[in-house]
């Protein structure tokens, strides 16, 4: 924080008003302590139930059947990599693992090519119907995917596509397209009018206009797009539950199906449920400016 | 928050080259969404293979069978209750943050939730509501506030070993005894290695004039004779021991570190010896969090810790585009800060909460992995909702496509006036 802040900080206190007494000062700096105590407590209370999952997959099963994981506190010398270790030794988990990237990245990037050409065509070809389905798009964006479920698993047994990555993959390319257009549309129209002129003025084709002067433009919204999706198809379950097969599982259903197996072993479930959020939570934490701004622009999915 | 809509965007000029910029996106949607969706509403009028019309038949028998209405009911608390609260929460939280130099790491961590999966937040949550207070850390806190106000016995499932009968008030004996008597009052069912460290070496007391005495001690049948001071055996320290004539207690006293205990003055007549329930109730395991009865309640507080940190982002982004004139308007005129929330704030910012509202709505109907997840399987069908219900007729243990279309269309039906709510919104926010 600069100076200049601080400085304007100091001059217009919270409170607001001016020529207040120095007791009404002085209750509006004990409440702003209040304030900055009440919510250090929420930020805590927030963390504990990770922290505690993290803890418990770093804590063998004796340690954990034994006692809860804010023992760790007094035992530190409890915690191993273990867990982890016998995780990634097991074959199908870490398939799952793999898989999850084989379906989340080509799924992220056919859903960033497609839309982008969709919302390009949306946004600055005029085309007879392009309001229709521009409103047709924005319907779309609520649809439950309970509703394809039942007919897309007739439709891939047919096709041969069912318990594939690649059905899986289409799937979710599917029912990510509608947001995905919302989205780049709504930045794409927002692209200054003469940028776009000026190049057809030139004779650029459509195809070199989208290339050259859109796509280089729109980088922060396909970053926010890709991190959103990207994050939406790794964190899925239902999808994969029906569309996938065992050698195709990603990592929610492969640990779904260990939780049978393990029980209420909470050291292997921990440890699994931690190796799934790796992936999320490094991607969140080094771009979580475009996440956010992706879950607030797709505010209605 | 909202990126800009150009109004006046400038259409290309030919139709045609907007073909293939749209025919990928335009085949898999007609090809995996909208196909679909009148596939689902036709196939929900056939039979569970798909070979019979049924006419309305699925949808009856939906609204007739316990398990859906279950799903139903709790869809409705779910609606009700979730929503409002994360609006609720969200709209305080981002109201105190706007006081805060580190707005921006706090909202970062209530965000996180968000960035896993449900599934992964579903197991944390389990964990977190576990039954033993050993392992979830709720029941931990709740054992450890319970224990602050009412400490746990001293020798919870210990009991006599015989001539004792129990009683609501605790275990009385059968037999009297009076003053000049000597009670030997053996216990069972305790662990003597949990016996405290100070106990000694029990013996029976010798008879008093006048006095009632008695020792207590943990009877170990193994290695010794069951009923009987074996050397090695200990007394048992702070029992109380109560002396109850016609009813009432006439006299208490505790053990000593040797189970020694002495009634000195009992007046004439017998008493009965009785040891009260305290010394040994059970101790307190907290709540039956993932039982049927708060289940509902526990996979509802684990989607707020998902959703707070969305809606206070929403909701700040909404509050920071107030103009501060009309605040600083307000404040100059007098207004208490509370005032100015309820009057100027909550009024500005009360489009931003509706879209926040019906995005949580939206999210509530679909819920599926939480409730999957969190609820054991013997607790499931009371848990259950619409999403998962559909899933389990469908594709779990009912096989029923017909059933589990009607789930669908109704799913579908009960998400439509959002998307009518957002066409509007949409179409407004254009014009």
């Amino acid at each position: 924080m600069t100076l200049v802040a601080e400085e304007v900080r100091i001059d217009v206190p919270v409170s607001g008003a001016p020529r207040r007494g120095v007791l009404t000062r002085l209750v509006a700096r004990l409440g702003n302590g209040a304030v900055q105590v009440v919510l250090a407590l929420v930020a805590v209370f927030w963390m504990v139930p990770v922290f505690g999952l993290l803890i418990a997959s770093l804590r063998d099963e004796s340690a954990n059947t034994a006692d809860g994981w804010w023992t760790v506190f007094t035992k530190p010398a409890e915690l191993t990599l273990a867990n982890y270790a016998e995780l990634v030794a097991n074959q199908a988990v870490w398939q799952s693992f793999l898989n999850t990237f084989y379906i989340a990245v080509p799924a992220t990037v056919l859903v960033v090519v497609m839309a982008s050409l969709a919302s390009y065509a949306l946004a600055w070809i005029e085309f007879p119907g392009r309001e229709t389905l521009t409103v047709v798009v924005v319907g779309l964006l609520v649809m439950p995917i309970q509703v394809a479920l039942i007919p897309v698993a007739k439709l891939f047994g047919a096709l041969g596509l069912f318990g594939t990555i690649t059905g899986v993959v289409l799937f979710h390319v599917a029912f990510g397209l509608p947001f995905a257009i919302f989205l780049l549309r709504n930045f794409f129209t927002g692209i200054p009018r003469d940028l776009i002129e000026a190049a057809r003025m030139d004779g650029a084709t459509e195809w070199v206009i989208f290339k050259r002067v859109v796509l280089p433009v729109a980088k922060p919204a396909i970053a926010s797009l890709t991190i959103f999706q990207f994050l939406w198809v790794w964190n899925d379950l239902l999808v994969a539950l029906v569309f996938a097969d065992q050698d195709s599982a990603p990592i929610t259903v492969a640990l779904r199906a260990q939780l049978r197996q393990f029980g209420t072993n909470i050291d292997m479930l921990s440890t699994g449920a931690f190796l799934s959020m790796v992936v999320p939570l490094g991607v969140f934490l080094v771009f979580q400016k475009y996440f956010v701004q992706g879950v607030l622009a797709g505010s209605t999915k | 928050m909202r990126l800009r809509v150009n109004v006046d965007a400038a259409p290309g000029r030919s139709p045609r080259q907007a073909i293939p910029f749209l025919l990928p996106a335009l085949v898999l949607l007609a090809a995996l969404v909208l196909y679909p969706l009148v596939f689902s509403l036709i196939r929900s009028f056939f039979d569970a293979r798909g070979d019979e019309f049924v006419g309305l038949r699925n949808y009856v028998d939906t609204f007739t069978d316990p398990r859906t209405l279950t799903a139903f009911r709790n869809n409705v608390i779910w609606v009700v209750v979730a929503p409002a609260a994360v609006t609720g929460i969200g709209l305080i939280l981002a109201v105190l943050t706007e006081r805060i130099r580190w707005a921006t790491a706090f909202r970062l961590v209530l965000f996180m939730p968000m960035a896993i999966s449900l599934f992964a937040s579903g197991i944390i949550f389990r964990l977190v509501y576990d039954e033993a207070p050993n392992q979830g850390v709720v029941n931990a806190v709740v054992v450890g506030v319970h224990d602050m106000f009412s400490p746990a016995s001293r020798y919870p499932g210990a009991r006599p070993r015989d001539g004792y009968a129990a009683t609501e008030a605790g275990f009385a004996s059968i037999r009297p005894s009076r003053a000049g008597d000597t009670i030997s009052l053996p216990l069972i069912g305790y662990p003597p290695q949990d016996v405290p460290p100070q106990a000694l070496g029990a013996s029976p007391p010798t008879a008093g004039t006048g006095e009632l005495r008695g020792v207590l001690w943990l009877d170990v049948s193994v290695g010794g004779k069951a009923g009987a001071v074996d050397p090695t055996e200990r007394g048992l320290p702070g029992v109380a021991v109560e002396a109850v004539r016609d009813g009432q207690v006439v006299a208490r006293t505790t053990t000593g570190d040797d189970g020694r205990f002495t009634f000195p003055d009992l007046g004439a007549g017998d008493v009965t010896v009785r040891l009260p329930a305290e010394n040994f109730t059970l101790p307190f395991r907290g709540l039956t969090w993932l039982g049927a009865s708060l289940i509902t309640p526990v996979i509802i507080s684990s989607w707020i810790w998902i959703m707070t940190g969305f809606a206070i982002t929403f909701i700040a982004a909404g509050l920071s585009a107030i103009p501060r004139d009309a605040l600083e308007a307000a404040r100059v005129d007098g207004a208490t800060e509370w005032q100015v929330f309820r009057r100027v704030t909550i009024p500005l910012l009360s489009p931003v909460l509706l879209v926040v509202f019906v995005t949580l709505v939206i999210n509530v109907l679909k819920i599926f992995e939480l409730v999957f997840v969190i609820a054991p399987g013997s607790v499931q069908s009371e848990a259950n909702v619409l999403a998962l219900q559909m899933w389990q007729v469908s594709f779990g243990t009912g096989g029923d496509q017909g059933a589990g279309s009607a789930l669908a269309v109704i799913l579908f039906l009960l998400v439509a006036p959002a998307m009518l709510f957002n066409i509007r919104r949409f179409r407004r926010e254009r014009s």
